[in-house]
C-alpha cells in the first residue's frame, strides 16, 4: 500500500497479493452491493476537473454503503478560483470528511494531498498521471470474464501514447504474464519508456499499425481507446488513419468465444453501435464493475475490510 | 638543464575552497551558482585545463569562502563528481567528492508544467534513478529529467 497511511494514489506500491485481495473484496461487494458499512461516515468527492462517470461511480458506491457525500464537481465553484492552495482546500475539507476522493487536473496533486491530509485520499485521476480505480476495475473485469488474470492475450487499441489507462494496465499486469498487442497509428504509438518497462519486466508485446482480423482472432481481451483528433500534429495523418481503428461487428467473426471488448468510456465512434448487441461487448458491464471495485477501495481506505 | 614541466602558477590559499575536476562546460555554471561575480575576495578560475582523467577540466579557487550544505547539494546536481577541498591555514582540512544523492529535495525544478510542484508552495522531490547519466524522476508527476535539462530553483 502507499506509504501515506491507507491512501490510494497509484498501484505502483501494490504487489500481486494486494491486487488479488482487493479484487476478491470487490467480488464480495458484487454479491452484496448494499450494506450499511459506511453508516455515520462522510466522504468528500473533490472534483477539480469534471468527470461525470468516475464521480457518479464513487458517489453511488458511498450511497450504497450507507455513507454521505459532500463535495463539488467543478473547481469553478470553489475557493481555488480565488487562489486558495490545494493544501488549504484539503486541510479545510479534512475537518469535515472521513475520506477524500479527488480528481485534479495537475499531475501529482493526489500524492501531495495525501502528504498534507490527516484523512486518507483516493486518487480519482491526476492529470495524465494515475487513475488507479480505473485500472482496478479493468483488472476486475478481465478476471471476471476470463476466470483468471494469468497468461491473457490482450490487444490495446487506439491512443497508446497519451492513454493513461493503458500505461497503468501494463504496470498492474506485470505480475500475470500477459501477451500484449499494441495497435495504434504511428503518431500515437506506445512510448519507448513503456516498451522498455515491458522488456525489463519480461512482458511480451508486439506492435501493429493496423487493427487486423488475424491479431483480434488470438485475443482474449480487446481494449479499445479513443483516437482523438487533437492529439495529432498532422491533421492529414488523422484523416488517413481515423477509420482504421474503428471496431465493427463484422470484424468479430471468427474471434475466440471468450473474447471480451472493453473500453474505459466515454466512447465516441471507435466502437460501432452495431457491436453493442454482440455478447462479446463488455464496456457497459465493465463500468458497472467499477462500482464494486470502488466500494472495496473506499472501505479499504477507511480500514473497514 | 631545466626538466620541470611548464606549470600554472597560482598563489596558495591560506583559507578557502578549491573546487576541482569541474567538467569544462560547467565551470561558469558553478561560478554563477556560487555568485562569485559579486565577491570581493581573490578568486582563480581555470577553464579548459588539461586533465589525465577528464581530458579537460575546470578548477576554481576561492579565498575566504566555505560552501554551505545547500551549495554543495546544488553543485552535486549541476556538476556531479567534482572534488571539493577546504583549506585552512594552507593545509587541506577536508577533501570530498560531491556526488549525486539518492534523493534531491527542494533544489531542482520539475520541467512538467502540469506538475503540482509548479503550482503549490511546496518542495520538489526527485529520486535519482540513474546516477551515471544523471537522470532524476519527479516523485509527484513521475516525469524524468535528464542532466542536460536540469534547472535549479
Amino acid at each position: 500500500m502507499d506509504n501515506t497511511g491507507r491512501s490510494l494514489i497509484s498501484l505502483e506500491g501494490l504487489d500481486k497479493k494486494d491486487i488479488l485481495w482487493l479484487l476478491d473484496q470487490a467480488a464480495l461487494f458484487e454479491a452484496q452491493p448494499n450494506r450499511k458499512i459506511l453508516d455515520g461516515k462522510i466522504v468528500a468527492t473533490l472534483f477539480f476537473e469534471p468527470s461525470t462517470r468516475t464521480r457518479l461511480s464513487f458517489e453511488t458506491a458511498v450511497n450504497r454503503l450507507g455513507g454521505r457525500v459532500i463535495g463539488f464537481s467543478d473547481a469553478a465553484t470553489t475557493s481555488s478560483t480565488k487562489g486558495e492552495t490545494l493544501k488549504d482546500t484539503i486541510m479545510m475539507v479534512s475537518n469535515y470528511a472521513d475520506l477524500i476522493i479527488m480528481r485534479h487536473y495537475l499531475e501529482g496533486a493526489a500524492k501531495y494531498a495525501s502528504e498534507v491530509s490527516p484523512v486518507p485520499i483516493i486518487n480519482a485521476g491526476d492529470g495524465a498521471n494515475q487513475h488507479p480505480s480505473q485500472t482496478m476495475l479493468d483488472l476486475y473485469s478481465m478476471r471476471k470474464t476470463q476466470g483468471r488474470l494469468d497468461n491473457l492475450n490482450i490487444c490495446l487499441v487506439g491512443d497508446l501514447k497519451y492513454g493513461r489507462t493503458v500505461h497503468s494496465m501494463l504496470t498492474a499486469m506485470r505480475f500475470f504474464n500477459p501477451t500484449f498487442h499494441f495497435i495504434s497509428p504511428d503518431e500515437l504509438k506506445m512510448p519507448e519508456e513503456y516498451k522498455e518497462y515491458c522488456c525489463i519486466n519480461g512482458i511480451k508485446f508486439e506492435e501493429h499499425s493496423i487493427l487486423d482480423h488475424e491479431t483480434i482472432a488470438q485475443a482474449d481481451i480487446l481494449y479499445m481507446t479513443r483516437v482523438q483528433k487533437e492529439r495529432f500534429t498532422d491533421l492529414m495523418e488523422y484523416e488517413r488513419v481515423k477509420d482504421s481503428f474503428i471496431l465493427k461487428n463484422s470484424m468479430l467473426e471468427g474471434t475466440k468465444d471468450n473474447l471480451r471488448i472493453m473500453h474505459p468510456l466515454p466512447r465516441v465512434n471507435e466502437i460501432s453501435q452495431d457491436v453493442d448487441s454482440n455478447p462479446k461487448a463488455y464496456f457497459f458491464q465493465q463500468a458497472k464493475n467499477g462500482l464494486f471495485v470502488r466500494e472495496a477501495l473506499i472501505c479499504n481506505a477507511l480500514n473497514l475490510l | 638543464m631545466d626538466t620541470q614541466k611548464p606549470a600554472l602558477m597560482v598563489a596558495a590559499l591560506e583559507n578557502g575552497t578549491v573546487i576541482d575536476h569541474i567538467p569544462s562546460n560547467k565551470v561558469f555554471d558553478v561560478v554563477n551558482l556560487l555568485g562569485l561575480s559579486k565577491m570581493d575576495s581573490p578568486i582563480t578560475i581555470g577553464a579548459n585545463l588539461t586533465s589525465h582523467k577528464m581530458s579537460t577540466k575546470g578548477i576554481i579557487k576561492i579565498a575566504d569562502r566555505f560552501l554551505t550544505e545547500d551549495e554543495c547539494r546544488k553543485l552535486s546536481v549541476i556538476a556531479p563528481n567534482i572534488v571539493m577541498s577546504t583549506i585552512r591555514n594552507y593545509k587541506v582540512a577536508d577533501k570530498m567528492t560531491i556526488q549525486l544523492p539518492d534523493v534531491i529535495r527542494g533544489t531542482v525544478r520539475c520541467q512538467n508544467p502540469k506538475c503540482i510542484t509548479n503550482h503549490e508552495p511546496m518542495d520538489t522531490v526527485f529520486d535519482v534513478i540513474d546516477k551515471q547519466n544523471g537522470v532524476l524522476r519527479c516523485r509527484y508527476c513521475n516525469k524524468d529529467v535528464n542532466k542536460s535539462d536540469i534547472k535549479l530553483i
